[in-house]
């Protein structure tokens, strides 16, 4: 143990590290949990080139004529059939353990002759799914063409994108902000709130400490965790998934940075007045649904409707995805993604400024 | 050592005048004014609510006043000096819990690197007996021992004045015993205290002078002795009878200084309690009552509250 003095920011910064580390919880939120997450939804949502399509061929209707149907559909290595009656099968479309139902239609007539001859199909899918109507395509493509249709135009698939395309590329930016948003807020929430519960804060006015050092120091702990906040996340996506940053690892870690200092401004600003812990959740709970539900951590924001969008874009969580995306995903540059950052950047000015203004000691 | 008589001729080193506050339901406290002089130690004693706490916080800048003038050696809160002037002051404050994961020297150095000057980690760390618990973390001390680290951290920027609320509140003898020792360590060095407390025994061993505050005022100040002396009575007998004694007949018997009825009880302020008890047992009995629960003891400044409010220091 030294005897070296060193200067409060440093001290109290130290002091808010050590009190971080020192919380065997507060490790496993921050680190742990973000990986555990990003692991199961990677898999849960795991790239599907090359996948089967799932169908459900139904046992009814003229066994001849069915088991002609079954035999065509078996020689396409595109499906994996299950042969199932009405009842079952809707419940698997259902479940999603089919996309969509084969069967003969029963109010066709029936065919003249068993054999070779084509017969009426009805497709059962959900419209709403994606994946339901691509599979009744896939199904009613295998169908046609084992009945003899041809292609008129000539067609090839080209190269598949080999950058940032899968679900688990565009999952882990995503959960790199969600993770800066969510531990800036609770740690400097919870951490502030109960120092001023305990009477901290008013023992600490009542030195000669500068209250700019104090609030300096939460940003600044805050900064020596998120390297390793930001490398648990990636570094899981990269051995896991092999997810690459495209572009620089600077950039990733200086956007990272300001989504840090602007979360940390705004969860400075959310922790300025509260009197309990109780009462600093609440606030911190409804500061994050917005952004939660709306700035495309799991999925594209782009799917709201488009009056919202401009009003989305300004979430701080949606500008420091967006620029996480950029150069993690596009390989942009900084000077592309200057828009939200710019964004970030004035999150975290007004959320300092305003803080420490209102802030309450006591 | 600083020379009390001389002190006295110097500028206190904190006084107020006609300190005011207000809060919405209650008016803390009511036109205060006190004069504290350099080495002094100077005790605030009075029961919860009247306003000690409340006090010692302004006088601290850390509650501004409603009315009234503070100067804390030679200057004022809010005059643009605030950070010089709590260079020189210690501050222990009513239930302040530090960080329970950091260690005890963890917690010393931090609070050490506020000040300018100020001792040394391990030094205050000894004066405080917390040397052998220096790595602990401070969740894990007990009541005593966490009270000696907030005295640790108010002494570790050598303050010239000391603030201490309640110091040994909640603390088993043995455990305020330690704290005391250190305190009078402070005081032996020249320096200033300021305390509140509600433990007469605690006013009595450290402080030089004892202001009594009720409701917001002082209703008597003056050196422990001289305001047990005030009582013009050397013991106390508190009893209870099974009935009703007019307070004028019990006032009239010999020896008798004052009497008091304290709820069920009566308080008598005597002269020596020997002479006098047979008195009072038979001015009972020629009514037909009973003495019960009956005490004796030396008249103390729990007495001289009573004996000024009708009410004890622990009543609520």
């Amino acid at each position: 143990m030294s005897n070296r003095r060193l200067p409060p920011l440093v001290e109290l910064t130290l002091a808010r590290i050590l009190e971080f580390v020192r919380e065997p919880e507060a490790v496993f939120w921050v680190f742990v949990f973000p990986v555990l997450m990003a692991v199961a939804l990677g898999i849960a949502f795991r790239s599907q080139t090359g996948a089967l399509t799932s169908v459900a061929l139904l046992d009814s209707g003229p066994p001849a004529a069915r088991a002609e149907l079954e035999k065509k559909l078996r020689t396409s290595p595109r499906l994996q059939l299950r042969v199932m009656n009405e009842a079952d099968a809707a419940v698997a479309l259902r479940k999603t353990r089919v996309e969509v139902i084969v069967g003969l239609d029963p109010s066709a007539p029936p065919a003249p002759a068993a054999g070779s001859a084509p017969p009426a199909l009805v497709y059962g899918f959900d419209p709403a799914r994606a994946e339901g109507r691509a599979a009744r395509l896939v199904v009613d493509d295998v169908v046609q063409r084992a009945w003899g249709r041809t292609d008129a135009v000539a067609a090839r698939d080209g190269p598949p994108p080999t950058r940032g395309s899968r679900y688990i590329d565009f999952l882990i930016p995503g959960l790199i902000g969600m993770n800066l948003m969510g531990s800036g807020l609770w740690g400097i929430g919870f951490s502030v709130v109960s120092a001023r519960v305990n009477k901290l804060l008013k023992r600490l006015a009542a030195t000669p400490m500068r209250r700019g050092d104090y609030l300096a120091s939460i940003a600044l702990s805050r900064l020596l965790f998120l390297g390793l906040e930001v490398a648990a996340i990636a570094g899981a996506g990269r051995l896991l998934f092999g997810v690459r940053i495209q572009g620089s690892l600077a950039a990733v870690m200086l956007v990272s940075l300001l989504g840090a200092l602007s979360f940390g401004g705004i969860g400075l600003l959310v922790a300025a007045r509260p009197r309990t812990i109780e009462a600093v959740s609440g606030w911190m709970n409804l500061v994050q649904l917005p952004m939660w539900l709306l700035s495309g951590t799991f999925f594209s924001y782009e799917r709201f409707p488009a009056f919202a969008l401009p009003f989305i874009r300004i979430l701080p969580l949606t500008a420091l995805n967006d620029a996480l995306r950029g150069i993690i995903n596009d390989g942009s540059s900084l000077a592309m993604v200057w828009s939200p950052v710019l964004v970030l950047v004035v999150w975290g000015l007004v959320g300092f400024v305003v803080a420490v203004r209102i802030f309450r000691w006591q | 050592m600083t020379n009390v008589m001389s002190a006295h001729a110097t500028a206190p080193a904190v006084s107020c005048r006609g300190l005011v506050k207000r809060y919405p339901d209650v008016l803390a406290v009511d036109g205060l004014d006190l004069d504290v002089h350099p080495g002094e130690c100077f005790g605030l004693l009075g029961p919860n609510g009247a306003g000690k706490t409340t006090t010692v916080e302004m006088l601290e800048g850390l509650t501004t006043p409603d009315a009234g003038d503070i100067t804390l050696l030679g200057e004022r809160w809010g005059q643009g000096h605030d950070r010089r002037l709590r260079q020189q002051l210690g501050v222990q404050l009513q239930e302040t819990k530090l960080s329970e994961k950091l260690t005890v020297r963890e917690t010393v150095r931090l609070f050490r690197s506020f000040f300018d000057e100020g001792r040394e980690v391990e030094a205050v760390m000894d004066l405080a007996g917390l040397q052998e618990k220096a790595g602990a973390r401070v969740g894990k001390l007990s009541g005593g021992q966490k009270q000696r680290l907030a005295l640790a951290c108010a002494l570790v920027g050598a303050p010239k004045v000391l603030f201490l609320d309640e110091p040994s509140t909640g603390l088993d003898p043995q455990a305020r015993l330690r704290v005391w020792e250190i305190v009078e360590q402070f005081k032996q060095l020249g320096g200033t205290v300021i305390l509140t407390t509600h433990y007469m025994e605690e006013a009595a061993r450290l402080c030089d002078r004892v202001a009594i505050i009720d409701h917001g005022k002082v209703i008597a100040q003056d050196a422990p002795a001289a305001l047990v002396d005030s009582l013009g009575a050397r013991q106390v007998i508190t009893f209870t009878a099974d009935g009703d004694i007019d307070q004028a007949e019990l006032a009239a018997l010999p020896g008798v200084r004052s009497v008091i009825r304290q709820s069920e009880s009566w308080v008598l302020n005597v002269e020596q309690a020997g002479p006098v008890l047979p008195s009072v047992i038979n001015a009972l009995a020629a009514r037909g009552l009973q003495m019960e629960r009956l005490s004796t003891h030396q008249a103390t400044l729990e007495d001289v509250f009573v004996h000024l409010t009708g009410r004890g220091l622990r009543d609520e």
